[in-house]
């Protein structure tokens, strides 16, 4: 099956996030006090090392798994979104201690109220489709 | 061995496996990023039929759905076969600081003053729930993406607009969390 090779990645990543307590609102309300390094140090050592890593890819022009070149694409220029909605992000985010991948995470962790999360977040990705035409970018 | 996947596992060995997953994302042709999921799921539900940007191609993002159902069984394996019961280690200011918020610490994996039934079922914790993941729903695909998509995939790209985006993040994390919250719990 082509797809388990995802599923496995999908329960490795599921473990990581849970076993170095990612998913926790009380580590995200740690971070954001600025009262532990922990949270600071899984995303810092995960940039540095990805950043490595995509800068031996493109010096190497390493092949993905199908044979073709990986290519990184570049995000779009600009500033309004990026600032407005990141912001919007952050509130959601140190309110209920999950940003996407940890809701669907705690979900599996036995918190059922993070669906009242999960459903919010389908409005607001929703609300966004409607009025997107309408926000600077 | 399990013994030891069984501990709280240090920020190190979790950074250094986040990469791991994106390399190997990449590697399979894919780019980490997980509030595309949230996307497609409004597709799958028929929003594509009402509005432009939901009419899309959902089976493009048919991998990510399979990595989302992955995260939901990785977190129930954190929570038997794996689970830890000693309480969490959390830093003694900020059981002080969330307790001024009225927020007790129990020692679990999130508070059940927050998540458990009691207040996620009555109206003023429902509307927090869900008013919470409207804004996170909302500003990852305003921003074009979320932690995964910016700070880990896009940093790593050295993608100025991903450090805007994580700039973001913070400024509205920090604004919620010092400002907002008081009033709110």
């Amino acid at each position: 099956m082509k797809g388990l090779k995802f599923i496995l990645a999908g329960i490795l990543f599921g473990v990581i996030m849970s076993k170095s307590e990612a998913i926790s609102w009380y580590r995200i309300q740690e971070m954001f006090r600025f009262q532990s390094f922990h949270m600071y140090g899984i995303i810092g050592t995960a940039v540095i090392i990805g950043a490595i890593a995509v800068f031996l890819i493109k010096k190497f022009k390493i092949k993905d798994t199908d044979g073709s070149q990986i290519v990184l694409q570049d995000k779009k220029k600009s500033w309004p979104r990026y600032i407005i909605g990141g912001s919007i992000f952050g509130l959601g985010w140190a309110l209920t201690g999950a940003c996407p991948g940890p809701m669907f995470v705690n979900i599996g962790y036995g918190y059922w109220s993070m669906l009242i999360v999960i459903f919010g977040s389908l409005l607001g990705t929703y609300l966004y489709g409607v009025i997107r035409d309408k926000l600077p970018h | 061995m399990i013994e030891l996947l069984k501990q709280p596992w240090p920020w190190y060995t979790s950074g250094i496996s986040i990469a791991f997953i994106m390399i190997l994302l990449l590697v399979y042709g894919k780019s980490f990023g997980f509030s595309s999921n949230l996307r497609a799921l409004c597709t799958l539900a028929g929003a594509g039929k009402r509005v432009k940007f939901f009419d899309f191609d959902w089976k493009t993002q048919k991998w990510n759905l399979l990595f989302l159902i992955g995260s939901i069984l990785g977190g129930w394996l954190s929570s038997t076969v794996l689970k830890n019961e000693e309480p969490m280690h959390l830093s003694a200011a900020t059981i002080l600081d969330i307790e001024k918020l009225g927020v007790a610490f129990d020692g679990q994996m999130n508070p059940s003053a927050i998540f458990g039934a009691d207040f996620a079922t009555s109206p003023k914790g429902f509307l927090i729930l869900l008013v919470g993941g409207l804004l996170v729903g909302f500003g990852s695909r305003y921003a074009g993406g979320c932690t995964s998509g910016h700070a880990i995939s896009g940093l790593s790209n050295l993608q100025i607009p991903s450090l805007l985006a994580v700039i973001g993040f913070f400024a509205g994390g920090l604004i919620m969390t010092h400002l907002l919250l008081p009033y709110i719990f």
